[in-house]
């Protein structure tokens, strides 16, 4: 009846009787001074009904937008109450760890991986605000090997974490290499490193002023002493896919999900447990807050992994606020530092060869697509850090510092046409020596910290990932030999320093 | 699959979509598999055993023939892999090329040609993939190098090409369904291409990434990759920013 009446027309209409509703006395013909107004009634009825009809799906439990006051948190559940592991923080590397935990473990359902993460939209955080950039060309031999693994997993990731009845993954790899020019003051340390690289395998090539001029005309060789160039396994791609990835394969494999903010941590101190010796403490509960509500959740664990990203050093700080008595915490040198990223647009730049360049002066571009985008910044000198309370944008600092620098070393962008866009993000700066931070903590032996790589934790993410759960479940890591970056070094006074730091 | 589409933006059915995980025939015997996978775990499972059966048989298909590389040398390696993958194979100062029989055997007389340079090897059609080429990267003189139709060859399987960088001439990588342009940025680094195929690649805007192929490799002729018929010029891809103000004091 109805799809006769949407057509406009009641296939039916009832003899007689005047359009009115009224029903009534049957009058002998009908009075028709205006179209019958029964067929109206009837012609809006099938579109009421089925605004009705999305209305109450609409407030369904499973649609998205739906309240239910029965069940508040169904989107978003509390974590539970017991755990194996619990990893702080929702980033690349959490989810690393989380995937490479389940992967590894030796029975199915084994241990119980909770993530929590603060912010599901990912607002604030680095992996998504990140250039996308991978590459081999590090100084030290660790960072080398974790990128080279990572590449490996990414070229490999359908057979990692491809879930059935999805698409294949796609993170849109562009394998253009990365270029780093070097003048006479930095070309030592460009062929000591270039050295190191390729004893690990990775395929650099060194290139002379006028061989790279061959390569790249549109390069002004200007005080370039040295440049080297990532053959293989080097370029960049798509942070978002890959934490999507991973965070559905994680899930699948049975990892839960929770969104809320841990605030401190419940432990065994010297203080309150006899036995223990002082200095040293061990988590039992980790105190969840849930979004949007005072209401805190204690999760019994057995392992913290803190991958909070930029945050880790000021989680472990206020997680650790109350425990102060015996338990002196050293702080942890991981703070967040702002950096900027701009995109223009030069229709007469470099074509598509262009590959990640970073300049003598520390300035690097890429090319966005192949419309003649391009995205670029520098990292600020040490001294004029940026403000880290928010994620606004500094235009001068592309008109002062950045712009001049990269038309100076490609004369196309004197020509630059208009900045596009600018976005801001964090790096998880490691303030002593800007190298990742990987190991449990020396005087909470069960908080694992994983963080603070300082711009390429993106990067490394799938090997460091993997290298904690090693850690974690076996004691040891056959792959790489990570023992030079265990936290205790941030102590101490000698720096683990990476020279090739963008 | 859709979603892999949408990233990627390709506009027509024209150009033949990359092979699904869950292999490329699609009859109506795995389309149902695949939809009872979605409501039973046993079967998901299974699908996911399958899988990783496939891939076994392909990294088996394209393993490195090492022993044959310390045997007889490279070249007859190189050659003896591409034969068993269904493929052809020329050396250097001959005019026939040399390939597997219908049952997939070679004869020896590869053998014979320890110390003779590959120059031409065409692999169209066959399951190579990235661990393939190891067989490859150590020729010198190859010259031409026919890729098309193999649908396990990708943007990081032509990022290892550069090795190829002072002899290779001839390229084809048509109709290969995983190749985008970003994998097209990385034959910059094969200066001597005179040829390139780049027909019935899945990208967007096909007339602009061949100007920027032309530009890129100025001695090489770039085939196939032609805008299509009634086509109006289209604008680059913006951000998905509304017109920003230009920049000031510029």
């Amino acid at each position: 009846m109805l799809r006769a009446v949407r057509g406009g027309r009641a296939v039916w209409a009832p003899r007689g009787g005047s359009g009115s509703g009224s029903g009534g006395a049957k009058l002998g013909r009908p009075l028709r001074t205006a179209a019958p107004q029964r067929s109206d009634i009837f012609r809006e009825l099938g579109p009421r009904l089925s605004r009705l009809g999305q209305a109450l799906r609409g407030q369904l439990p499973e649609s998205e937008g739906a309240w239910n006051s029965l069940r508040p948190h169904q989107n978003s559940p509390p974590p539970p109450e017991r755990a194996d592991v619990v990893v702080v923080g929702g980033g690349v590397l959490g989810w690393s760890v989380a995937y490479w935990l389940k992967t590894l473990e030796n029975r199915r359902h084994g241990m119980r991986v909770v993530v929590v993460e603060r912010d599901p939209t990912y607002s604030q955080a680095s992996t998504v605000l990140s250039v996308g950039g991978i590459r081999q060309q590090f100084s030290l031999p660790e960072n080398i090997r974790l990128s080279l693994q990572s590449a490996t997993f990414l070229r490999t990731i359908n057979e990692h974490l491809w879930v059935p009845n999805e698409p294949p993954i796609d993170i849109q790899f562009q394998p253009s290499g990365y270029l780093f020019l070097a003048s006479e003051h930095g070309a030592a340390t460009l062929e000591a490193g270039v050295k190191v690289q390729r004893e690990e395998g990775a395929k650099v090539a060194l290139l002379s002023p006028s061989q790279l001029k061959a390569k790249f005309p549109w390069i002004n060789t200007e005080n370039v002493a040295v440049a080297s160039y990532g053959l293989e396994n080097e370029g960049w791609f798509d942070p978002w896919s890959l934490l999507n990835a991973f965070r559905r394969k994680a899930m699948s494999l049975g990892v839960y999900s929770c969104v809320g903010e841990v605030t401190s941590f419940v432990a065994d101190t010297a203080d309150n447990t006899p036995g223990m010796p002082r200095g040293v403490g061990r988590v039992k509960y980790v105190n969840v807050r849930l979004p949007d509500s005072p209401e805190q959740q204690p999760v019994s664990c057995a392992i913290v992994v803190a991958a909070a990203g930029a945050w880790t050093g000021k989680l472990l700080d206020s997680a650790t606020a109350g425990l102060q008595g015996s338990l002196t915490l050293r702080r942890l040198p991981i703070e967040p530092r702002k950096r900027y990223v701009y995109v223009w647009h030069c229709p007469g730049g470099p074509g598509l060869e262009t590959p990640f360049l970073i300049d003598t002066s520390g300035a690097y571009f890429r090319r966005e697509g192949i419309a003649g985008n391009y995205l670029g910044s520098m990292s600020p000198p040490e001294g004029r850090e940026p403000d880290v309370g928010n994620l606004e944008v500094d235009h001068d600092f592309f008109q002062e510092e950045v712009w001049p620098r990269l038309a100076h070393r490609v004369p196309a962008f004197r020509s630059l046409k208009q900045v596009k866009s600018a976005w801001a993000g964090y790096y998880d700066y490691n303030a002593f020596d800007q190298n990742g931070v990987l190991g449990p903590h020396p005087q909470l032996p069960n908080v694992f910290v994983l963080g603070g790589f300082s711009g390429h934790g993106l990067q490394q993410s799938p090997a460091a990932g993997r290298v904690a759960a090693e850690l974690l479940l076996h004691g040891s890591c056959a792959a790489v030999d990570v023992g030079r970056l265990a936290p205790g070094r941030l102590w101490g006074s000698e720096p683990l320093l990476e020279a090739a730091i963008v | 699959m859709a979603a892999a589409l949408a990233i990627r933006g390709l506009r027509g059915g024209r150009i033949p979509p990359p092979p699904h995980p869950t292999g490329p025939r699609r009859g109506a015997a795995s389309g149902a598999l695949q939809r009872l996978g979605e409501w039973f775990y046993e079967v998901e499972v299974v699908l996911g055993w399958a899988e990783r059966l496939r891939r076994r048989r392909l990294r088996r298909k394209n393993a490195h023939y090492s022993f044959i590389q310390s045997l007889h040398g490279h070249n007859v390696a190189a050659a003896c892999f591409a034969m068993s993958c269904g493929g052809r194979v020329r050396f250097e100062g001959q005019q026939r090329w040399l390939c597997a029989d219908s049952r997939g055997r070679w004869s020896p007389e590869v053998l014979q040609f320890h110390h003779v340079p590959v120059v031409a090897v065409d692999l169209s059609g066959s399951q190579l993939t990235y661990d393939g080429l190891d067989n490859f990267v150590l020729l010198t003189k190859l010259q031409h190098l026919d890729l098309s139709g193999c649908p396990h060859v990708d943007d990081w399987a032509l990022g290892r090409l550069h090795v190829f960088g002072d002899s290779l001439q001839e390229l084809s990588v048509a109709r290969c369904p995983r190749v985008t342009e970003r994998g097209l940025a990385t034959l910059h680094q094969l200066p001597k291409l005179r040829c390139l195929d780049v027909g019935g690649l899945a990208v967007q805007s096909p007339g602009l990434l061949r100007i920027l192929l032309e530009e890129m490799l100025p001695q090489c002729r770039v085939l196939g990759m032609e805008m299509e018929e009634g086509d109006p010029p289209e604008a680059p891809p913006e951000l998905g920013q509304p017109p920003p103000p230009s920049v000031t004091a510029l």
